[in-house]
């Protein structure tokens, strides 16, 4: 969630279960800020249509903040499957180069290590880097599994309980990830290149706004980012990070 | 709940699942090509912005501006002058509810 986050580097080199352990503390702020987060995700989902268990089972199984809010957001406002599958995918793409990354600090057959490549969420992933290459994926490991359980257990709150708090528009419920957003947004903003794809991605979706099925004004905007095609990026792509 | 949104959660979690495995599996260690890389570490920005303003600034399929918009508006204040996460989505909760109940 935050671009940067510190990275604890212990003196000598720590086992696996230690590694673990650092993960899984170093975790906490971030499990807290995603607790809230999908207490939110579980009270917009119900809005949205979806049953409480429906909820629950997508933050079960998806465990991507940014991909299950653009999902939900698409649907809310009327779009179809395949923009809200779309758009998650493209939310998502970013999980490409940071699991490239994190590869060679991977063991096992194939399968094993596609199940550990499932641990990679923002934070973590910029946590458990150790520089030139190296990841320590236990420390990933710890790290991810507090923030997988304050995910579904916001979502669990929201989803079930959510009505019992009232009616979330006049809570102010469904701003909590527009601002998050924001928040992260202007963290990305590091170069001309950036804010400019940033405009113009805003000014896609406002044009297509009036005019364009529901969910098709936020997948055409992504096309903004083509420009990265003209010239090799400057700088480390997999730097970026949303929740 | 309906049998397509079911239908969306298990698309929408095959294709994180792919996409998170398909580093570690295939790509091993190698490096993207540079081209998609670009265009790949430009898709955070170009989607939050698409998804910001069709959430603030519009409501369904018309253009709108109300007290989502402040709040925020009032988040990416806080943000940028260098506060952090939380406080920042915390008053445009507060900011948000306040007008409505205003309103």
């Amino acid at each position: 969630m935050d671009p940067a986050p510190s990275t604890p580097a212990p003196a000598d080199v720590p086992t696996a279960r230690e590694s673990f352990r650092l993960g899984v503390r170093a975790g906490v702020p971030y499990a807290v800020v995603g607790c809230v987060l999908a207490l939110s995700f579980g009270v917009l989902a119900r809005d949205a249509g979806f049953s409480a268990l429906g909820a629950l089972v997508m933050s079960a199984i998806v465990f991507a903040g940014s991909a299950q809010f653009t999902v939900v957001s698409i649907l809310a406002g009327g779009g179809g499957m395949g923009a809200a599958i779309g758009a998650a995918a493209l939310m998502n793409s970013r999980f490409l180069p940071m699991g490239a990354a994190l590869a060679p600090s991977l063991s096992g057959r194939a399968l094993q290590r596609a199940a550990q490549g499932q641990t990679v969420v923002d934070a973590s992933w910029a946590m458990a880097n150790r520089g030139e290459g190296r990841f320590d994926r236990h420390f990933l490991f710890g790290a991810s599994a507090v923030q997988y359980v304050t995910w579904l257990g916001g979502t669990a709150f929201g989803a079930f309980g959510g009505q019992a708090l009232g009616d979330p528009k006049l809570l102010g419920l469904d701003v909590i990830f527009p601002a998050f957003f924001l928040v992260l947004l202007l963290g990305e903003l590091r170069d001309a290149r950036s804010r400019g794809v940033a405009l113009a991605g805003a000014a896609i979706a406002l044009a297509l706004v009036p005019i364009a099925p529901p969910g098709v004004p936020v997948l055409v905007a992504s096309a903004a980012a083509l420009v990265g095609l003209r010239q090799p990026a400057g700088d480390d792509p997999r730097r970026g990070g949303v929740t | 709940m309906s049998t397509e949104l079911w239908l969306v959660i298990a698309g929408c979690a095959a294709v994180t699942a792919i996409i998170k495995a398909a580093g570690p599996v295939a790509l091993g260690g190698r490096e993207l090509p540079p081209r998609a890389a670009g265009v790949i570490g430009l898709m955070a920005p170009a989607l939050l912005a698409a998804l910001i303003v069709t959430q603030a600034l519009a409501d369904g399929s018309r253009l709108h501006v109300g007290a989502d918009t402040a709040g925020v508006a009032v988040a990416g204040l806080v943000a940028w002058r260098g506060g952090s996460v939380l406080p920042a989505v915390a008053l445009a909760v507060v900011v948000t509810a306040g007008l409505r109940a205003l309103g």
